[in-house]
């Protein structure tokens, strides 16, 4: 099997299965990856640069073609970058409702805009947009088409830390209403037991660790019941925690 | 002893405000006095016979003739050929320049194919195939039109083909993350990222055009400016020959200005600094 299938069923999980991925022939960025997403589960993908993270990410998101091993995933997804790649000749809004061509797309991108609290800069050009602001933006484009499985590929990454704690608690709180499964790629350890469900560790294209996060929600970056969790990912890492 | 220092200013009030501003306007006069007082001394010259008029005619003389070429209706028929024939000729050239960097622009072999023999053309001097197009397209309008084609295609082809090539790919695989399909992301992705390149290439294609127009319309032409410059050369009409000087300095002066009325407009989203940046 050799090709990403695209179940027709929302809100099918994602399957990954046997993933091995090779630029020229080195060694495999991905090896023999077997991973599973269920719908609506928040996970989070741990590792080091060239870890193998941003490579699966792109496979799921269909930006690099599966060669060997198979992968199966809804057919609605959305990604959001690191940086925010809005078209910066479009107004906001539009940029938002990109490349869809029906007539209520107006009424879509605002109600979009306003869940992410940007409704005041709609009509604004991106490139007057602070980092946060171009962030959310970039949320909406990819909320806006409903996904049942979004990608955060380290969205937060090159946020301050203030707007980095905001635009987390949105997330959350989105991931809440929209019940769509996420997978967060970051290099964050506390992000990741913020956020998500289940976080997995990626070394030289392997999962190291595979491990729940059943501390409750709303949870709260000094929730004590972290630092367990904190320790073994960072081990898991090579971190040594002191 | 500290080693501090302290920074003051006081907000301008309208009175000083309005000062400032007599002043720039002062300034901005200032400029245009060296240009006027050349002239001033270029009609004293004449005037006193310093300056024969076999050489060059007088500001006045200028003016005059070139009132009375409006009236007789010599300029205004001219001009028109000459506005048509370069307005026709850049037409072409933005079509085909475009069509050529969209197909090499966009594909790679569209690239190879059409790349590599514009690169070579590109280095020919356009103006050295004028006999070449009289021996062609004879006499007529074709090959002047077709000479402005000729050297404005490539400032179109080369800005809007590198427009193109350095649209960030980033974007590109935003388009199709989004699940644009190759017409929506041609028409929302390349085309306006390209825009600023290709007006750019506008600007240059604008400024050929005249040139080789000037260059069509000397050589061999019976209508249009640089006719009527060359017919006033045979009479010693130095004042007629200035005045196409003139008109062709302001038709260039006035279609650079059009090309950045387009680009303020175009550009509206750049921010304030880069706007109308020169390239």
């Amino acid at each position: 099997m050799t090709h990403i299938q695209s179940d027709v069923h929302p809100g099918t999980a994602v399957i990954v299965e046997r993933l091995t991925r090779r630029f020229n022939n080195g060694p495999p960025v991905l090896d023999e990856l077997d991973l599973a997403i269920a719908p609506g589960e928040f996970v989070a993908l741990l590792g080091h640069s060239g870890s193998g993270k941003s490579t699966l990410l792109r496979t799921l998101a269909g930006l690099d073609p599966v060669t060997d091993g198979a992968v199966t995933r809804p057919r609605d997804v959305s990604v959001v970058f690191q940086e925010h790649r809005l078209l910066p000749w479009k107004r906001v809004w539009k940029n938002v409702v990109l490349g869809q061509e029906d007539k209520a797309i107006r009424q879509r991108a605002e109600a979009v805009l306003e869940e992410v609290g940007l409704s005041h800069r709609s009509n604004a050009w991106p490139l007057t947009l602070s980092g946060g602001e171009a962030q959310r933006a970039a949320l909406a484009r990819a909320l806006v088409r409903e996904p049942a499985f979004l990608m955060l590929d380290e969205p937060f990454a090159a946020l301050d830390a203030l707007t980095r704690l905001k635009m987390q608690q949105l997330v959350a709180d989105l991931w809440k209403k929209h019940g769509c499964a996420v997978l967060l790629v970051t290099h964050d350890v506390d992000e990741a037991l913020l956020l998500a469900d289940r976080a997995v560790v990626l070394e030289r294209g392997r999962i190291r660790v595979d491990v729940p996060i059943t501390i409750p929600r709303p949870r709260r970056h000094a929730d004590p019941g972290f630092e367990g969790l904190r320790s073994l990912l960072l081990d898991a890492l090579g971190v040594h925690a002191a | 002893m500290s080693d501090a220092i302290t920074l003051t200013g006081s907000y301008k009030t309208a009175e000083t405000r309005g000062t400032t501003r007599s002043l720039r306007t002062l300034v901005s006069i200032r400029r245009y006095a060296s240009p006027i007082v050349l002239v001033c001394l270029w009609q004293i010259a004449c005037s006193s016979g310093l300056l024969s008029t076999r050489l060059v005619a007088s500001p006045v003389q200028i003016a005059v003739t070139g009132w009375t070429l409006v009236c007789d209706g010599t300029l205004p028929f001219n001009l028109g050929v000459s506005l048509l024939r370069a307005g026709s000729g850049l037409g072409l050239a933005i079509s085909l320049g475009v069509a050529l960097a969209l197909v090499s622009g966009l594909s790679r072999i569209g690239e190879d194919i059409v790349d590599a023999p514009l690169q070579i053309l590109r280095t020919l001097p356009a103006l050295a195939l004028v006999p070449l197009y009289i021996l062609w397209f004879g006499i007529g309008e074709t090959p002047k039109i077709l000479l402005v084609a000729l050297g404005a295609t490539f400032p179109i082809y080369l800005n809007l083909h590198k427009g193109i090539r350095s649209i960030d790919p980033k974007l590109v695989e935003m388009a199709s993350t989004l699940g644009l399909s190759r017409w929506q992301t041609i028409r929302d992705v390349f085309l306006p990222g390209a825009l600023p390149d290709f007006l750019t290439g506008l600007r240059y294609a604008v400024g050929v055009s005249w040139l080789m127009l000037v260059v069509a319309e000397q050589v061999n032409a019976e209508s249009g400016i640089g006719h009527m410059m060359m017919d006033a050369q045979d009479f010693l009409r130095t004042d007629i020959i200035l005045v196409g000087l003139l008109v062709y300095g302001v038709l260039g002066l006035m279609s650079d200005q059009i090309v950045r009325l387009l680009e303020s407009t175009l550009l509206a989203w750049r921010p304030d600094g880069r706007k109308g940046r020169t390239a």
